[in-house]
């Protein structure tokens, strides 16, 4: 009868007028080919806003109101869950693939909601001067490429003359996202690049591993998502190719993409945006969230190398709320005030560890004219016997000189296209 | 022997195994097409749903978990055993597509005899969302690994009999052999059960002519229930073989999407067409992606490589040879009298 009573309160509420001011679309795929990889960040994402309301009342006396809108990883359901979201108040968009990012640059950037793609989307928004309404902290590819072959360089006392790596790549515009930066670095640092794309989506990728096994690579980079992964790991694995030198970017280096390999992933290495571990914000999200019923999710995820991303991009919105509800000195901000907020966001080592996540990313401040960050990131291991991937490095720094060079040229080629004339930030 | 040949060898035998697994999927699209005229558009969805079943019974989660979780208020996910043996699972979801079939034919099927094919085609589209869905409330939509004990990774005679003979080992992945040997197995027993079983005759006559075999006494329904539990049983062949390369997960219903070249080269209604087109495909992709990647041979041509050709190529081969023989390479052929 509790429980009746409970279900019937929740569809009241529900359907009820909002209760709540700071909205927050969560553009979610539990549905799909890509399911694996949505879940957790969508549980991680939501369960912080979660617990802070449960726990502080939401931020400035503000409560959340998470809209949760499933696109199936697909680019016009993402659109549609933008267009059916967007007049609720949206405060900022996490758009969670760089297809719907696309998409959705225009269409945000006229309604002026915020968009933040989290180490996805298009690198060149970094550049705040073009991109006004675009937020890629704390990283991105170009900035995961720059950092895998720094990583690569301390290995090899600094140099990687001589030296063959193979890039292999999911064949869209995701995928390709890294070549120039490693084109760039290749000539810089003498190392033969080889590329070898996959095509969606990745189940089959039997030649491009003979390649691999003729050519002998001294690494193989991997640019991959969904199913390519399981299936890279498990080949890499059959041609015994040694995994400590197998990295792959940060959307190649959760547990779904190593445990059906089994013990065969063992050394597999990729990078993450985000710090591991046992944080003390996972025990607030445990008492106030999963203990109350209230978890997103099954709570198996909890702690999870994407929940864990998830639960960072919401502590990351949440503080920037909390930037733009000081900035205007109101607490029910509007989106135009939560973009001021982001711009003026500065996370640090203190405030990380005052929110119960140290260590959970790269110091890093925003500015009107650098949307991107550091574009720090930390080189993880997979130890499969214990199955729990293991931080090896801290936050590697990329090579600014050869990323901004590229984000400018980039940037400046959209501004031209689509008539945008650059902000002045120097004000 | 030239490196390239030696390579070019080794790229066709790994094509002859790749064309064996797009077969395994073609199979079960073949036993519906011939039996019934129905091209089953939730071929591969029944590949996915079938493997989720076994990994989801060898793991004893229990079904609809999430659902009945989240509508009661309970903790159920596993039942008292937390594990089954692989042999029994697989019999176990053998039973489950034989309810599937049994499903689709009285709910579906049933009421739609004597319409268009289009009509016919269209609700296996619906079907493929509706199992979809179903597979997810079921199972939920995590990546599961498949152990059922098949061998992974690379041949060692092979490879050390070749490195011997070439002076380079070739890679056979452990895998593709055995599901050669279980796609020659399945072949030979749906071939010897449509020849010696009167469940066989009796799908046979269906297939040849369904009125005809109706003025016989023979059942349609029982017979299209039959098909369907076969081709539920191919799939389960399918998603088993795939979902070891790449654990259990959603996406294996893609693996469909393998078979249409397979199907338009080796024709609809033919089981050696669709094990001989599996192969052709195989084989051309490989080859092509070799030749056309390669700096030593395309490159040193044309001044530039491709890329990940596989699944353009595919198509494109199959269009080739769609133009000189339109019903396939073992289609029926197609008479018109006017």
């Amino acid at each position: 009868m509790k429980k009746l009573t409970t279900m019937v309160m929740a569809g009241v509420m529900a359907s009820g007028p909002a209760l709540a001011d700071l909205v927050i679309p969560d553009l979610s795929y539990r549905t799909g080919a890509y399911a694996a990889g949505g879940i957790p960040f969508s549980d991680g994402y939501q369960d912080y806003f979660n617990m802070l309301n449960q726990r502080d009342g939401g931020v400035g006396g503000e409560m959340f109101r998470i809209i949760e809108c499933e696109t199936a990883y697909n680019t016009e359901r993402g659109v549609e869950c933008y267009e059916a979201t967007k007049g609720e108040g949206a405060l900022v968009y996490q758009p969670l693939s760089t297809g719907i990012t696309y998409q959705l640059i225009p269409r945000a950037t006229a309604d002026g909601i915020p968009l933040h793609t989290m180490g996805y989307g298009r690198t060149s928004a970094a550049n705040g001067e073009i991109f006004s309404n675009v937020f890629n902290y704390p990283a991105n590819y170009w900035d995961g490429a720059s950092v895998i072959i720094n990583a690569l360089l301390d290995e090899n006392d600094g140099s990687l003359e001589g030296q063959k790596i193979v890039l292999l790549y999911h064949n869209s515009a995701y995928g390709r996202e890294p070549i120039r930066t490693l084109e760039v670095l290749s000539e810089q640092h003498g190392f033969e690049l080889v590329q070898l794309a996959v095509d969606h989506p990745g189940q089959e990728q039997g030649n491009q591993w003979l390649t691999i096994r003729r050519e002998r690579p001294d690494y193989v980079i991997m640019w991959g998502w969904g199913v390519m992964n399981q299936v890279a790991v498990q080949e890499a694995a059959n041609i015994r190719f040694p995994m400590e030198n197998f990295i792959g970017n940060w959307w190649a280096g959760a547990e779904h993409d190593v445990i059906p390999a089994g013990d065969a992933a063992n050394g597999y290495r990729a990078l993450n945006m985000n710090g591991l571990g046992d944080m003390p914000v996972f025990a607030d999200i445990q008492t106030h969230v999963h203990d109350a019923g209230l978890a997103a999710g099954d709570g198996s995820n909890l702690g999870s190398v994407l929940y864990t991303r998830g639960m960072y991009a919401a502590m990351l919105a949440a503080e920037a709320i909390r930037v733009a509800q000081e900035m205007h000195g109101v607490a029910a901000i509007t989106p135009a005030m939560m973009r001021d907020g982001m711009e003026a966001l500065e996370m640090t080592a203190a405030r990380m560890e005052e929110l119960g996540a140290p260590g959970i990313g790269p110091e890093f401040s925003v500015s009107c004219s650098d949307h991107g960050g550091t574009g720090m990131a930390a080189m993880q291991q997979w130890n499969a016997s214990e199955q729990e991937w293991v931080t090896l490095t801290d936050f590697i720094a990329p090579d600014d000189a050869v990323t901004q060079p590229l984000i400018e040229e980039d940037s400046a080629m959209f501004a031209a296209e689509n008539g945008i004339e650059a902000r002045d930030c120097a004000m | 022997m030239p490196d390239q040949l030696i390579f070019a060898m080794e790229v066709v035998a790994n094509g002859l195994m790749t064309g064996v697994m797009y077969a395994l999927v073609a199979l079960g699209f073949v036993l519906i097409y011939k039996a019934s005229g129905i091209f089953n558009y939730a071929q591969g969805v029944m590949a996915l749903f079938a493997a989720m079943t076994l990994v989801g019974i060898q793991e004893g989660r229990v079904p609809f978990a999430h659902l009945i979780n989240a509508t009661f208020g309970t903790e159920i996910h596993h039942l008292p055993w937390h594990s089954v043996p692989a042999l029994l699972a697989i019999a176990l979801t053998v039973l489950v597509m034989i309810g599937l079939a049994w499903f689709v034919q009285k709910v579906v099927f049933h009421h739609l005899v004597g319409q268009e094919p289009i009509i016919l085609f269209m609700a296996t589209i619906g079907l493929a969302y509706f199992l979809e869905g179903v597979a997810d409330l079921m199972w939920g939509s995590e990546i599961r690994t498949l152990d059922i004990g098949l061998p992974q990774g690379i041949n060692t005679i092979i490879d050390e009999t070749t490195f011997n003979w070439f002076g380079y080992g070739f890679f056979i992945d452990n895998l593709d052999i055995v599901a050669a040997i279980v796609a020659a197995v399945l072949v030979a027993g749906l071939v010897a059960f449509a020849q010696y079983t009167k469940q066989g005759r009796a799908m046979r006559a269906v297939a040849d002519d369904h009125q005809a075999a109706l003025s016989v006494g023979i059942s349609l329904n029982f017979v299209w229930i039959l098909v369907w539990s076969l081709a539920g049983f191919v799939a389960l062949v399918a998603g088993t073989m795939w979902g070891a390369k790449s654990g259990v997960q959603f996406s294996l219903s893609l693996i469909a999407l393998k078979a249409l070249p397979v199907l338009m080269l080796g024709g609809f209604t033919s089981i050696p067409g669709a094990i001989v087109g599996g192969l052709i495909i195989g084989v051309g992709e490989a080859l092509f992606e070799f030749i056309v990647s390669s700096n030593d041979i395309f490159g040193a041509v044309f001044g530039f490589t491709l890329n990940a050709t596989e699944n353009w190529f595919a198509y494109v081969l199959a269009l080739i040879f769609l133009v000189f023989r339109p019903q396939g390479l073992f289609g029926e052929k197609i008479i018109e009298r006017v």
